[in-house]
């Protein structure tokens, strides 16, 4: 039981991570209509910069701010100087170029730095609080959990309640129409590839401290993660990727716990395989058609 | 019964579209080939002519969607060569495109806000100018929440037509809008665009294949045939011309 | 109709063969280690060809084809290892160990075709990138499949029949390598010139144009998935009898996307261009690893290059390929040997639309 009530807590935690970056991959699917396999590799990124940082002055916050200030940044810089060259009649180019550039960003941050992974410290305490003698959340896990609940929050506020956020839709569901509405489409697109690297960043920095540490590879589990949560919330609902990251997070945390930790991958993928051939749609999508 | 071409002296001539030595072409032969077009301030013009005679390829190429291999656009007596799409909107040239141009994941609501959004700053500002815009188009004053796919064919062209004009454009370029509609339908769409051209003096160019009605609310009548004007005459002259209807209108 | 099919199938069987013998005779040529290269280089093609046609006709981007040849490999090394154990030698095992692959391939590749068809691009990809992850998790926990040290395959000698003749293991290999690949590739030059080869263009163009044109883009989409499998598998099994050893770490997402960039860079949708592709991603790691030791760097540098700078050369061979060169290598050379083959094409293709034969 107590064991039981440690792998909830766990994989909750874990979870929310997870969600939070599978918001990422809802975010660019909301503002470009495309899944951009390159998200973990830009975010790792901005991390080895909020690394650097933080080394350098001490604080983690500061760090923080560089994380999500460098993703912003490479979120622009991918989409003005690469994304836009590419034909997107279909996404294929698009897919392919993505790829390039995991190669290319992962193989250059391993040379510059090498293979070590290079611990990173929390900013809060990872022991467990104890309810009752049953070890559950830990300060860093509530932090986390915190921060989730507020991306989800003022997300939900941007696209919904802001005409930016109308002009983001809008952009993405309807190109040329926007335009001709005088939207101007291509700095929504690049504003919503900034927000997405700047929130995966912020995910993927969450999670280094839980891991052996920073490494060009960190972030590669974390992705197939995210996008098995997006495909299973829907890639166009911020919700459905807040509960999908939970119940992936604590499925993985169950099983790593009584079944072991080589079975979790496999686990992904029977999840991954039931969802998309069962209910193509996500559990929360609205009428997202991903059949052929 | 004829419909006076020249606006009465006391309004401004001034062309507030022009169009010279335009040529657009996508690979190969010309679509446009060399045309020339003034459409003076507040004129109501019919732009006419079979299937893949180039109506929509000049609408698209007035709005920026597609670049001309050379000529010239004038809005208003400024160049709007290089400007893109946006920034022409911008400058008060509107367009509502051929087909499903609703977003349909939006409400009506937000469709016509979205039309609003460059030109009038502030919320309240804006609120004012949607709900002047329910006025003129009643039926989607009831359907204001929902969604742009619940709409019906001829509420969707209204809506199209309505997020056009929210920002008050100068020129409103209009692709097909009946296409679909019943009859009764369009009667009703096109009688509200006549009355808000007289009204706030706006310059239309009508691209239609219903030819008929395109004539009932148009002044002038411009037919194309082959990327080429072939007619330019008054509304009544083309409409009673049944050499021209059988030539180039298909009737 | 007819006579102009069975003619552009007879020249392409006969192109294959005119290579495949050029191929055994430059075995002659070439020392131990250029023929053990060169049958990887004929594995590779096997899965290349199929992956080709996959990605650049029928437009369904797998990320996950190193899966199916680990399942020739792994079919190959169960069956050859079943025949060892019940005393079946030489040819023999050889072709229990060719089906064992066919069958595993195929049947991953069926599935995966089952899923490819229901699913469109990026879906598909996310699938197959959580399958290639999930490969090392799934030989550890299934029973003799050898976990990470994998399982070691049955060594093939040279038979004594051809001992005279061949000078070397590496070269027999070499030879084994050809011939599989010339079995495995060239049924699909024939599907991609054919009927079906028109058939995934119209797909992956326009699916409800297909569909009305009563082209079911489901079946097709599946059928070359299965068809890509199928030789992709005879890749893996070949790897598996030059290397005499099948282990999950051997079939990762590095190779998946090394088979990825071999098909891109060489073209997609030509089978030529899978070919220039295989030797490109065979080749250049090895060349780039020459040229890095040679230059003489400080040890640590030199360690972190290692394997890195392939990989950052072949990401930006991608992006360069994709955004400036979309034909990709086969297209520089269409001009020269295009406008030579097409000419002689031209006498059998009489009434066939240029648009719908050239790439």
């Amino acid at each position: 039981m107590d064991r039981l009530a440690f792998l909830l807590a766990t994989g909750l935690a874990r979870g929310l991570v997870i969600a939070l970056f599978a918001l990422s991959l809802v975010i660019i699917w909301r503002a470009a209509r495309i899944v951009n396999f390159a998200q973990a590799a830009m975010a790792i990124v901005a991390v080895y910069v909020a690394f650097a940082v933080t080394q350098a002055t001490g604080s983690f916050w500061l760090g923080l701010a560089a994380a999500l200030v460098t993703g912003a940044a490479v979120g622009a810089a991918v989409e003005r100087w690469l994304i836009r060259l590419v034909p997107s009649t279909t996404p294929l180019p698009g897919m392919i170029v993505a790829i390039g550039l995991v190669m290319v960003l992962q193989s250059a941050i391993s040379i510059a730095f090498g293979p070590k992974h290079r611990p990173m410290a929390a900013p809060f305490s990872e022991q467990p609080f104890s309810v009752g003698g049953v070890a559950v959340l830990s300060p860093y896990d509530l932090f986390i959990l915190l921060v989730a609940l507020g991306v989800v929050a003022v997300l939900a506020v941007l696209f919904n309640g802001t005409t930016l956020g109308l002009q983001m839709r809008a952009s993405a569901m309807a190109p040329e129409v926007s335009r001709l509405l005088g939207v101007r489409v291509p700095r929504m697109i690049t504003l919503g590839w900034m927000l997405s690297s700047a929130v995966a960043a912020l995910a993927v920095l969450l999670l280094v401290p839980t891991e052996l540490g920073l490494n060009a590879h960190s972030a590669d589990i974390l992705f197939v993660h995210a996008f098995t949560v997006a495909v299973l919330g829907g890639l166009d609902s911020p919700s459905g990727a807040l509960v999908g990251g939970v119940v992936v997070g604590i499925l993985i945390s169950l099983v790593t716990g009584f079944l072991g930790a080589g079975l979790a991958p496999i686990a992904v993928l029977v999840l991954l395989t039931v969802v998309l051939l069962v209910r193509p749609g996500g559990i929360f999508a609205a009428k997202e058609a991903r059949t052929a | 019964m004829t419909t006076p071409t020249e606006t009465p002296a006391t309004t401004t001539t001034r062309t507030m579209l022009a169009i010279e030595g335009l040529t657009v072409g996508y690979a190969g032969a010309p679509v446009i080939d060399g045309m020339r077009l003034d459409v003076p301030h507040g004129a109501v013009v019919a732009l006419l002519g079979a299937n893949g005679a180039g109506k929509t390829t000049l609408l698209r190429t007035v709005s920026g969607l597609v670049r001309p291999r050379s000529g010239r656009i004038s809005l208003d007596g400024q160049d709007l060569s290089g400007l893109s799409v946006e920034d022409r909107v911008r400058r008060g040239l509107a367009q509502v495109p051929e087909g499903r141009s609703v977003v349909s994941e939006l409400t009506v609501e937000e469709n016509l806000h979205l039309g609003a959004l460059w030109k009038i700053p502030g919320r309240s500002a804006r609120r004012a100018a949607v709900a002047e815009v329910y006025e003129a188009f009643e039926p989607l004053a009831r359907r204001r929440r929902s969604m742009g796919h619940q709409l019906s064919g001829g509420e969707r062209q209204m809506l199209a037509l309505a997020r056009a004009l929210v920002a008050r454009p100068r020129v409103l370029l209009l692709d097909e809008p009946s296409l679909g509609l019943a009859p009764r339908v369009v009667a009703q769409l096109f009688a509200i665009l006549r009355d808000t051209a007289e009204r706030t003096g706006l310059t239309v160019l009508l691209a239609e294949q219903n030819v008929t009605s395109a004539l009932s609310i148009a002044d002038r009548g411009v037919v194309l045939g082959l990327g080429e004007i072939v007619a330019d005459a008054p509304a009544a002259e083309i409409a009673a011309d049944p050499a021209l209807r059988h030539a180039y209108l298909g009737f | 109709m007819t006579a102009t099919i069975s003619s552009r199938t007879r020249g392409i069987v006969l192109r294959a063969l005119a290579l495949t013998v050029l191929a055994l005779a430059a075995t002659f040529l070439l020392d131990s280690y250029r023929n053990y290269q060169l049958a990887v280089v004929a594995a590779v093609f096997c899965a290349t060809a199929g992956l080709t046609l996959l990605v650049g006709l029928t437009g369904q981007l797998s990320l996950g084809h190193a899966v199916l040849m680990a399942c020739g490999g792994y079919g190959y090394a169960l069956a050859a290892g079943f025949a060892v154990e019940v005393d079946l030698s030489g040819m023999l095992r050889f072709a229990l160990g060719i089906v064992g692959a066919v069958v595993v391939a195929g049947a991953v590749g069926g599935l995966l075709g089952l899923a490819g068809a229901r699913l469109r691009g990026p879906y598909l990809a996310g699938l197959t990138l959580a399958l290639v992850i999930a490969l090392p998790a799934f030989t550890s926990q299934v029973p003799g499949l050898g976990g990470d040290q994998g399982r070691n395959v049955p060594f093939e000698p040279v038979p004594d029949w051809l001992a005279p003749v061949l000078f070397s293991t590496e070269q027999w290999h070499a030879w084994i390598a050809i011939l599989v690949a010339a079995v495995a590739v060239t049924p699909l030059a024939v599907l991609r010139s054919g009927r079906a080869g028109l058939r995934m263009r119209a797909v992956h163009g326009d699916e409800v144009a297909a569909r009305l044109a009563g082209i079911s883009p489901g079946r097709v989409k599946s059928h070359a998935f299965v068809a890509g499998a199928l030789s992709a598998g005879l890749g893996g099994a070949v790897l598996a009898i030059v290397t005499q050893n099948v282990s999950p770490g051997g079939y990762d997402l590095a190779f998946s996307l090394l088979l990825l960039v071999a098909v891109v860079v060489g073209g997609l949708g030509s089978i030529g261009g899978a070919a220039v592709g295989s030797v490109l991603v065979v080749l250049l790691p090895w060349l780039i690893d020459t040229l890095t030791t040679s230059v003489g760097l400080p040890a640590d540098v030199e360690q972190r290059l290692s394997g890195n700078l392939v990989v950052l050369v072949f990401g930006a061979l991608l992006i360069l390929v994709t955004v400036v060169w979309p034909g990709g290598l086969s297209h520089a050379f269409a001009g020269r040997l295009g406008s030579l083959s097409a000419r002689l094409r031209r006498r059998s293709d009489q009434h066939v639309p240029q648009s719908l034969t050239e790439r």
